[in-house]
């Protein structure tokens, strides 16, 4: 079956574009975005340090889009590192102990996603037993694409960038469809430099988990999507690969969201994913640099998905850290680790001041897709009291997916469903930069959360 | 654990509002310190701009003009300009208590529609007479529709028709240098013609000069005199990324086509030059037809609008009888914005311009 591209493939494609320098500014840009300040110099200079282990590490049963995990373990169970500890049949992503030690409790507890999920939760015994099964591999060259997808599946990889789509899914679905790899290292959000320390400190890994990736897929080419705040970076990068390796590192220019999928497609193909579209759709398909990593861990350490880069910053911290962190680590532990608070805290964040999410506490724990624990001060309250739109189309200006949020946000108040969706609400990726321009300071990005919710029950309601 | 969830009372309806409704947290075996967190919704950053400093760059860029006037007309440009201001701010401020309402005063967006309207108003005109143009900008034209954001027409234009009541107040130009005095009435200072009423007539004016008219040692309204200071204002709200250049050049190109391709008397350049900087098409293309609330949000909108206000000033200029066609323009051009934004609307992401099919 063809694929339907309802874009237009113009001749300066990526394949047009091999002979060129090695690192070469892309000629192509998204629409709109907007560029805060990117405040990654609190934290890039701090090498990755391994977390000193916490006491007990928390472990939701569901970090991925899909059905979430059973337990495998029960309370009183002792369990190794890297020792499967929760799986279910389906769209679903199994989860690893990331310590070893005895199960504390298997019940409900508050993670990052604002709800209570069931975790395991996991007492550390500091001794670091490694799980029998794991065991490095010499080479990969015999393993098929179905094995390595095994592997990656078998690893626990969802998608490190935040999403947490299961990267198995990604790749299955993906086979036949893609022609380009892209691997998102653009780390546009502020504040996070979790990717950028991992590309300078560890790019041949990265270049190997590509290669792996290029291999389930059958592709000899691949980029490296990376703004030009992080020339280390990519100069890291670039060093660390060959020229048989047909990967390109394309710097792109840093404003946000360029580390949106789509954005990041068009930016780097100039191919526009059409709407409710998957990247496969326009033959991309878009992994993370961590996940990238995550991959490398999996097939060639036997390593699965226990640890990742977290950056501990923000105006509320005495001091940053960019940490190897055991997944479940609660951000209380790391938060003491890298100095406690200068000042009281008035927002805790997963992720980057754009898109991350408020805490209520912080006994939530990191999980897979946690890139940075961010902490404000009462400095950074940005509320508005009584926000009024004087309609500047400030918001048309930036909105990358091309929309009209002045007009969404009318609809939304005035509860006419029908207009949302002629206005696309459902295009809408929530990154932010509509409210982070909007002079007046209304909370587009709730409006739109709302708005989206209405419109779906609007439409369900339509079907019944 | 004390939480602490942010509601907007403007933005109920948290229903389907990310991660809110924490519940209490699940036990702990050792009792993590207590922390005052705030929940809201993305992003948690800000530009720097806000509405009040919109405003004030536009209050920034209009002192040139003001500066100007006062040397032109003598102190009463400015006491009738601050007279002005502070009347929008007192009925901005009565409206939105009387009516319960929180207060928009600090925004200073009366500031500017005062300043405007006084602007546009003859250095003469006698304060009560712009105190009601004041009240009706303000109450009428702005507060009855919603207050900031929601009015559809421009409130210095719409007060500046309605003040044209007082149709002599309105068309008396003095001769720039003039002392006018601050307090009391000027019925007895000279007055001249402006230069678009002698080419209301198809000829060009006698005795002013095109330099004069640029730098604004000319007979009109209080503000609208010099192109040269409002010009550099212009550049002031673009380098400041206030307005996009795009309706005031549109505008201003529209108008300078048209006047170029069917001019009266001799040379079309030096006809085209009176035209542009004869009347109030500086100060309406660069500061009113730019007024956010009334202007197209989206790009081929306001090209679109831009161009039907050059249109509409020359057809005024050339057909009607007026000899100043900026503000009518402008004020028509208000009233089809809905229209313009409907038919700017940009591509979708990912469909093709050639791909309609059914939807837009």
């Amino acid at each position: 079956m063809g694929v339907v591209r309802p874009f237009r493939l113009r001749p300066v494609g990526p394949h047009s574009r091999q002979s060129e320098t090695e690192v070469n500014l892309m000629a192509h840009a998204f629409f709109g975005g907007v560029h805060p300040k990117d405040m990654k110099a609190m934290s890039c200079d701090k090498a990755i340090e391994v977390f000193p282990a916490p006491k007990q590490v928390v472990i939701p049963m569901s970090q991925h889009i899909g059905a979430p995990c059973k337990p495998l373990v029960k309370k009183g169970d002792t369990v190794t590192v890297g020792q499967k500890i929760g799986d279910n049949a389906g769209m679903c992503v199994p989860v690893h102990a990331s310590v070893s030690g005895t199960v504390l409790a298997v019940e409900p507890r508050p993670y990052t996603g604002g709800t209570d999920v069931m975790s395991v939760v996991i007492e550390n015994d500091f001794q670091d037993t490694l799980c029998p099964e794991i065991a490095p591999r010499q080479s990969i060259e015999s393993l098929s694409s179905d094995e390595l997808t095994g592997i990656i599946h078998e690893a626990g990889i969802a998608g490190m960038g935040g999403a947490q789509f299961p990267t198995h899914v990604k790749i299955s679905s993906g086979i036949g469809k893609v022609d380009t790899i892209i691997v998102n290292s653009a780390e546009c959000e502020p504040y996070i430099t979790a990717d950028d320390r991992l590309m300078r400190e560890m790019p041949e890994k990265v270049i190997a988990g590509l290669n792996v990736i290029k291999k389930i897929f059958g592709l000899d080419k691949a980029y490296i999507g990376i703004e030009d705040n992080k020339p280390q970076a990519a100069a890291a990068l670039n060093a660390a690969k060959s020229d048989a390796d047909g990967i390109e590192v394309c710097v792109l220019h840093t404003r946000y969201p360029q580390g949106a999928e789509k954005q990041l497609i068009q930016a780097v193909t100039d191919r526009q994913v059409p709407p409710g579209g998957l990247p496969a759709s326009v033959g991309c398909a878009v992994f993370n640099v961590a996940t990238v990593k995550a991959v490398y861990d999996a097939v060639y350490l036997g390593m699965p998905l226990v640890k990742r880069v977290v950056t501990v910053t923000g105006s509320a911290m005495k001091d940053t850290r960019n940490y190897m962190t055991p997944i479940g680590t609660p951000f209380q532990a790391l938060v003491d680790a890298a100095g406690g608070f200068a000042t009281d805290p008035y927002k805790v964040l997963t992720g980057g001041p754009m898109m991350g999410i408020a805490q209520h506490t912080l006994t939530v724990p990191v999980i897979k897709g946690t890139n940075a624990v961010t902490c404000f001060s009462q400095q950074d309250n940005i509320e508005v009291a009584n926000p009024h739109c004087i309609r500047c189309g400030k918001c048309v200006g930036v909105c990358p997916m091309h929309l009209m949020p002045l007009m969404m946000f009318r609809s939304e108040r005035k509860g006419d469903v029908e207009n949302l969706d002629a206005l696309h609400i459902l295009d809408c990726i929530e990154c932010g930069s509509c409210a982070y321009t909007c002079p007046a300071g209304i909370h587009l990005v709730q409006s739109f959360k709302i708005a989206k919710q209405k419109l779906k029950d609007a439409q369900a309601a339509a079907k019944a | 654990m004390d939480t602490n969830i942010e509601k907007k009372a403007d933005q109920a309806t948290p229903a389907a509002a990310q991660p809110a409704a924490p519940k209490p947290a699940a036990p702990k075996s050792a009792p993590a310190p207590s922390y005052n967190l705030t929940v809201s919704v993305s992003p948690h950053v800000h530009s720097a701009e806000s509405t009040r400093s919109i405003m004030l760059d536009v209050l920034i860029a209009l002192m040139p003009a003001l500066i100007g006037a006062c040397f032109f007309f003598g102190m009463r440009a400015l006491t009738l300009t601050a007279v002005s201001a502070a009347g929008c701010v007192f009925f901005e401020w009565v409206y939105r208590k009387a009516m319960k309402l929180d207060c928009t005063v600090g925004d200073c967006s009366a500031i500017v529609t005062g300043v405007l309207l006084a602007f546009v108003c003859p250095v003469t005109t006698p304060y009560w007479t712009i105190l009601i143009g004041d009240a009706f900008a303000i109450l009428l034209v702005k507060q009855l529709f919603g207050g900031i954001g929601q009015n559809f027409m421009n409130p210095a234009l719409a007060a500046r028709a309605f003040m044209f009541s007082w149709a002599v107040i309105m068309t008396t130009w003095v001769v720039p240098g003039t002392a006018v005095s601050v307090f009391g009435a000027n019925a007895d200072a000279t007055t001249a013609a402006t230069a678009l009423s002698y080419m209301h007539t198809g000829a060009l004016p006698d005795g002013i000069s095109l330099s004069s008219l640029f730098t604004g040692f000319a007979g009109g309204c209080l503000g609208e005199t010099s192109a040269m200071l409002l010009l550099i204002g212009g550049v002031y709200l673009v380098l400041r990324k206030v307005i996009s250049p795009r309706i005031p050049l549109v505008y201003i190109a529209t108008v300078a086509v048209l006047t170029f391709l069917f001019p009266q008397g001799n040379d079309r350049l030096v006809w085209m030059g009176y035209q542009l900087f004869g009347g109030g098409l500086m100060l309406g293309a660069i500061f009113m037809a730019t007024d956010y609330v009334t202007s197209p949000v989206t790009k081929n909108g306001q090209l679109i609008y831009a161009i039907g206000c050059g249109l509409i000033t020359v057809f005024i200029r050339y057909f009607g009888s007026y000899a100043e066609g900026v503000s009518y323009s402008i004020l028509l051009m208000n009233a089809c914005v809905f229209l313009f934004d409907k038919l700017g609307r940009p591509q979708r992401f990912g469909v093709l311009k050639t791909k309609k099919e059914g939807e837009r």
